[in-house]
């Protein structure tokens, strides 16, 4: 089964963010894959050694620093990859203009589907996989649990999370799937698996040699940090029991929750 | 026109709360404001909008409609955008309206800004303010197309009653079949009337001090003496560990939530975590780690043994409700 991964690199769960203009200062960040798209990559490898044999390619838009991300999915298992190194692209790219990169780069490959995540975990929009579905034209699916390829590979049936519950459809392949955390348990990159990644091919392109011409359609006008939360009170009491009327109490006279 | 077209979300025969809030808002921008309400039985449904501010409701009913998969209402509502020429889309950024919405701004070739918890109209143009980094920032948004698509994070903004002419127009719409590929096979939905944490006003929520996942009962229990808006949550920690499934995590690689009061049980509060829930009104921390940084933000800190101090919350919680 050939795939196609969509990852973006993001600032590890870890990070203080500080504002820096209209985006985030970079200083001391450590960068990571997006949380969410290394489901992606582990599905994308887990099928193809399911399904015995095929090719897992890897898509990023990003600066100089995304290789390192891109090279650790390689490590994980993927076949090779296209990194759109555009730092001017990137700094001012927004969702619609990230799924123009990527579509313009997944439209040259060969594959039964195409993976990414929910969502990036540093910009939140989750509009990423719905917008390059459109732009391939094919069926997109979001919030995938599960995912069982026909042997044909021809359609395959998925699992997708909704509200209080889950859905299950049949789809036609090729199709764009997005992963939902529970869809599998990311592997960690072999040191043999770091070596071989080192000599997997990368092809390195910017967004004008895909022919990508849209800009983006939202900007940033201004960032702020949320007000920052201040220690309440600490409840007193002689025991568990004591501390759990006061704030039973706290809860009811003042909170008026109860 | 150039006034906002909302897309009512149906759900379980209802539409959600998220449809008036936008429409209530879709009101203050001034301009038509137009709904379009998708889904089997919805025609019943639709005169509710009007006491939201939708002067003019476009309704898309039939048996086709009563799963949601995302080619079918995109088409529709895209053609109802068709006749409108709206300036401005608001949707709900709820579990549905995150799949919905880029797919409509993707057929409309325009942007989206998603899971706005505020919105300003200056002249023309709407910016949006939405969280970034799971709340770690805050970003101000313009959208540059047009029309300008825009989410809004259920619960941000509360529903105003205000009143619209109300007008219902039933629309056949021409759906292209051969793009509808997927199947749904079958949908499952827990008989829970709790709400999704995204959406609850109350979240008990409990994290690896909680030890394993048979004393969750108790934070249900608490749970359910707060009432039908009340449900409850996990740490990455307690979902890791398979205590919880994962639709039950808050934090930045699960939920972000802002209930009116987020209690949480044995969660120590890592950034991951805080991020996530940060924007609670109120927030209860019982945890016997005194040291945990989870007080450093917590309104209410109780330093105890949660399985000593929940059950007496509990107690104390019933005598008050008599």
């Amino acid at each position: 089964m050939n795939t196609v991964v969509c990852l973006k690199q993001v600032p590890d769960t870890e990070t203080l963010i500080k504002i820096a203009g209209t985006t985030i200062a970079t200083d001391g960040i450590k960068w990571v894959i997006s949380s969410f798209d290394e489901f992606a990559v582990e599905e994308a490898i887990k099928q193809k050694e399911k399904m015995g044999g095929g090719k897992v390619t890897i898509v990023s838009l990003g600066p100089d620093r995304a290789i390192e991300s891109v090279r650790t999915a390689l490590a994980m298992g993927a076949d090779d990859a296209v990194h759109i190194n555009d730092g001017a692209y990137y700094d001012k790219a927004d969702p619609y203009a990230t799924a123009q990169a990527l579509a313009a780069a997944v439209k040259g490959l060969t594959y039964d589907a195409v993976f990414l995540g929910k969502q990036a975990i540093d910009d939140d929009a989750s509009q990423v996989p719905a917008m390059v579905g459109d732009l391939l034209g094919l069926p997109v699916v979001t919030q995938v649990i599960k995912f069982e390829p026909a042997a044909d590979k021809k359609s395959a049936t998925v699992t997708r999370e909704i509200e209080g519950g889950q859905m299950v459809l049949d789809v036609p392949l090729p199709a764009v799937f997005s992963a939902q955390k529970g869809l599998n348990e990311p592997r960690y990159a072999s040191l043999p698996g770091i070596m071989k990644a080192k000599k997997k091919p990368v092809d390195v392109k910017n967004a004008g040699a895909l022919g990508v011409t849209a800009g983006p359609m939202t900007v940033i006008k201004e960032m702020s940090l949320p007000p920052a939360r201040q220690a309440g009170k600490i409840i007193a009491g002689d025991d568990a029991k004591a501390k759990a009327a006061a704030l039973a109490k706290a809860l009811h006279e003042e909170v008026k929750i109860i | 026109m150039a006034g906002t077209l909302i897309y009512a979300e149906v759900q379980k025969g209802e539409i959600k709360k998220g449809a008036f809030e936008i429409a209530s808002k879709a009101k203050e921008f001034g301009g038509d404001v137009a709904a379009c309400v998708i889904g089997k039985g919805a025609e019943a449904l639709a005169p509710q909008l009007a006491k939201y501010g939708a002067d003019k409701i476009y309704v898309v009913d039939g048996p086709e409609f009563e799963n949601y998969v995302p080619e079918a209402f995109v088409q529709a509502f895209v053609q109802v955008a068709q006749t409108v020429q709206p300036s401005i889309i608001l949707t709900s950024a709820s579990a549905q309206g995150k799949d919905f919405t880029p797919a409509v701004a993707a057929r409309l070739n325009v942007g989206a800004i998603s899971d706005c918890v505020g919105v300003a109209k200056e002249g023309d143009k709407v910016i949006a303010k939405r969280p970034m980094y799971a709340g770690k920032a805050y970003a101000q948004v313009e959208a540059l197309g047009n029309p300008q698509v825009i989410s809004i994070r259920p619960n941000a903004l509360g529903a105003k009653e205000v009143a619209g002419a109300g007008a219902v127009e039933k629309v056949a719409v021409n759906l292209d079949a051969s793009k509808i590929k997927a199947t749904v096979k079958s949908v499952e939905v827990a008989a829970t009337t709790e709400p999704d944490q995204t959406e609850a006003e109350i979240i008990v929520s409990g994290g690896r001090g909680m030890k394993g996942p048979e004393n969750f009962g108790m934070l249900e229990d608490l749970a359910k003496l707060f009432g039908p808006t009340a449900t409850t949550g996990a740490s990455r920690a307690a979902v890791d560990a398979g205590w919880r499934g994962h639709s039950y995590q808050v934090g930045q690689t699960g939920k972000t939530v802002s209930p009116n009061l987020y209690v949480a049980c044995g969660i120590s509060g890592a950034i991951q975590h805080m991020a996530g829930m940060g924007t609670s009104k109120v927030i209860v921390a019982i945890n016997k780690d005194a040291e945990a940084p989870i007080f450093t933000k917590a309104d209410y800190g109780v330093v105890d043994d949660l399985f000593n101090v929940v059950p007496a919350l509990i107690d104390e919680i019933k005598k008050i409700k008599g």
